[in-house]
């Protein structure tokens, strides 16, 4: 079926036939899974209007933008300071891809046990299948784990990429460091965008994200109430969004999905009975359109109240102190909220324990599922220590490993169940 | 709870074989088996065909199957786990950690005191370490599976097998043939793989005593020995080992609610 985005699609390189079919696979799991959610907000018609045009009208507006010569920044992690970029001018999107696609073409390039999300990146490239990575100016890796510390090396044959160099723990020299990199990225992005980036620019590119996360923090706090008012997938649908939405007109619109949220709140409205179980998500990312295991967990008698993850909350809880007057203390700023981020690359991570803690304690939690992609280290290793930690609070937790194959759902589905019967 | 007659059934639909336990008053009146085949509605439906309408509780992997395929009868579902636990503190209130290896999958859960579940853990992605594995070995030796067991335990000494794969292993009996060693010594060896590898998950979970050792291969002769050999005693075997996941579905009907 021609759409008015042929065109721009066919100048992207996209494969158009296959790209065809996956918006229709997407479309349809879209609709089973999304909108035949009851009691759904008024405010979620933003968020499908955004996914139905995810491959359209964004990618129009990320065109429109080059074509005023502002560039584009693909990133892969929550790591990356998107301040700077904004800063600069330039757009942000995130990279991240939740879809099994082009794995037989990743699998050539790279060994077989990596991670999906990896394969997933590299095989969309790959197939020709995103817009966003066709569009993007830079895209920016990062020293987290080791696989996409190797992929990017090969990644950088199809695709124009910058690494920056995370630490691996969080002592003063690594903080160092971790400024130091800042800076050096500020200036490559400087350098590509042919933008400077004043104290004025940076202080006003600091509010936009700062806004953004307090946004969805303001979400998070909302959706916490019992009875709960919004179902778990589709606030892992807004953060995924506002991984590639444009963020000033995103945060708005957030607002306004909470006003009618705190309505909600208020005359004690839920989605679910008051005594359905309620889980947190813990580990590793999903990205659009991995919605496989909160989708089956909802649909298993139970309501996700929490994503402790980089499309969650470990990208929203923190916010930049506003306070600094030179680019230098806003680069400071920048560096100190950067390095709060628990991520499993580094060691020891003592607080995503403190941190998975309190948040399955302050959102009253019957139990934490903790997500691991298949072949990720960092976060299956880390998943004995979450479990011991949640023991000792008295919280059960229930690891479930996977990727983004459809295959294993029913022996999901059946852990899952038994696991709802037992935190009943 | 009233004290009206109550009569409940519990299905455990298993990947080799559909178990049905009919409960009137806490009381086992009623309990058959039937294998799964390639049709398990089919067999359901026989195995049902002369139970009144009553209220059924199914489990097992079939379970939803069942659920949307008999919309005639008043059924629920809960997972295996929720049932063999329910099912293995019936028959034996102290029991505390329930291994369950079944035809495709192996299962062990810890309980309460007060017999709730407090974790589980299932392996049901390959056939390595369950009945299936155990099945192909036979074939392989061609020993009739029931006396499979008993074969093993002829054995004069223990042979390590070093692959848990089904294919993998099938060789490396096959090697071992050919080299001459005694068929008895190398289902001993195989025997031994599988109680390696079940213990690695069950310590994983729980090594709290009593065990109850449930699901159909708790009719292997073998398996029995090289458990109590290997656990805390007692190691508890229900005279129908296999029977505890629907006597577990059918015990959890009759906490519901009449209606
Ligand atoms: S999990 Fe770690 S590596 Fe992955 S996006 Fe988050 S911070 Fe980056
Ligand atoms: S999920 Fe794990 S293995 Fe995959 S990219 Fe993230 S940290 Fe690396």
């Amino acid at each position: 079926m021609p759409t008015p985005y042929d065109e721009m699609w066919e100048k992207l390189n996209l494969d158009l036939q296959a790209h065809e079919g996956l918006l229709a696979v997407l479309g349809k799991f879209y609709g089973d899974i999304y909108l035949t959610q009851d009691k759904r907000l008024k405010g979620m018609e933003y968020l499908d209007f955004v996914l139905s045009e995810v491959h359209g009208l964004r990618i129009k507006e990320l065109q429109e933008a080059k074509a005023q010569s502002r560039k584009i920044i693909g990133t892969f992690c929550v790591f990356v300071p998107e301040e700077i970029i904004l800063a600069a001018n330039g757009v942000c999107v995130g990279l991240c891809a939740g879809a099994e696609i082009g794995k037989e073409a990743a699998e050539k390039i790279l060994p077989r046990n990596t991670c999906a999300l990896i394969k997933s990146f590299v095989g969309f490239k790959l197939a020709r299948l995103c817009p966003f990575i066709e569009s993007c100016d830079l895209v920016v890796g990062e020293t987290t784990c080791d696989g996409k510390k190797k992929a990017y090396e090969i990644f950088a044959d199809y695709a124009p990429v910058y690494v920056m160099e995370i630490p691996q723990m969080k002592n003063a020299c690594d903080r160092d460091l971790w400024k130091a990199e800042i800076r050096r990225f500020k200036d490559k992005i400087e350098e590509i965008t042919g933008n400077t980036i004043t104290a004025e620019k940076l202080a006003a590119a600091t509010t936009i994200v700062n806004d953004r996360r307090r946004a969805l923090q303001r979400l998070n706090r909302l959706r916490a109430a019992s009875p709960v008012p919004i179902s778990g997938r589709d606030v892992l649908l807004i953060n995924q969004v506002s991984f590639y939405d444009d963020p000033i007109r995103f945060t708005q619109q957030i607002n306004k999905l909470c006003d009618e949220l705190e309505e909600r709140v208020k005359a004690h409205q839920g989605i679910v009975p008051e005594n359905t179980p309620r889980l947190m998500l813990s580990g590793c990312p999903m990205a659009v359109p991995n919605w496989k295991l909160p989708y089956l967990i909802e649909s298993s008698g139970a309501v996700i109240v929490g994503e402790e993850s980089c499309i969650g909350t470990r990208n929203t809880r923190d916010l930049v102190e506003e306070k600094g007057q030179t680019v230098e203390e806003m680069l400071d700023a920048l560096a100190d909220r950067y390095m709060r981020i628990d991520c499993a690359c580094f060691t020891p991570n003592t607080e995503r324990l403190d941190n998975i803690t309190a948040m399955a304690k302050d959102l009253k939690v019957n139990g934490v599922i903790h997500y691991g992609l298949s072949f990720c280290t960092p976060y299956a290793t880390e998943a004995f220590k979450v479990e011991k930690a949640l023991q000792a609070a008295g919280i059960p937790m229930l690891a479930i490993e996977t990727d983004y194959s459809m295959e294993d759902v029913e022996q999901l589905k059946t852990r899952v169940e038994a696991f709802v019967e037992m935190v009943r | 709870m009233s004290e009206v007659k109550k009569t409940v059934a519990g299905i455990d639909i298993g990947s080799r074989s559909i178990e049905l336990v009919v409960l009137e008053n806490g009381k086992v009146v009623d309990s058959r088996r039937v294998p799964t085949t390639f049709d398990p509605l089919a067999q359901c439906r026989l195995l049902l065909a002369d139970l009144p309408d009553l209220p059924m509780v199914a489990t097992g992997y079939g379970r939803k199957l069942l659920v949307d395929g008999l919309p005639e009868r008043r059924m629920t579902a809960i997972t295996e786990i929720q049932a063999y636990a329910l099912g293995s503190h019936h028959l034996y209130p102290e029991a505390r950690t329930v291994l369950d290896i079944g035809g495709q999958d192996t299962k062990v859960i810890a309980l309460s005191p007060a017999g709730k579940v407090l974790k589980f853990e299932m392996n049901d992605r390959c056939a390595a370490g369950t009945g299936k594995f155990l099945e192909f070995m036979a074939t392989a030796l061609q020993v009739p599976l029931p006396e499979f067991g008993d074969f093993a335990l002829r054995a004069d000494k223990r042979l390590q097998i070093n692959s848990m794969c089904t294919v993998f292993a099938e060789s490396e009996a096959t090697s071992l043939m050919a080299r001459g060693e005694k068929a008895a010594n190398i289902a001993l060896g195989l025997h031994l793989a599988i109680v390696q590898r079940t213990l690695a998950m069950l310590r994983r979970v729980s090594d709290t005593p009593p065990f109850l050792f449930a699901g159909g291969v708790a009719h292997n002769a073998c398996m029995r020995v090289l458990l109590a050999e290997a656990l805390a005693p007692p190691l508890i075997i229900p005279e129908e080992p296999d029977m505890v996941g629907a006597l577990g579905a059918a015990l959890y009907g009759r906490q519901q609610p009449a209606g």
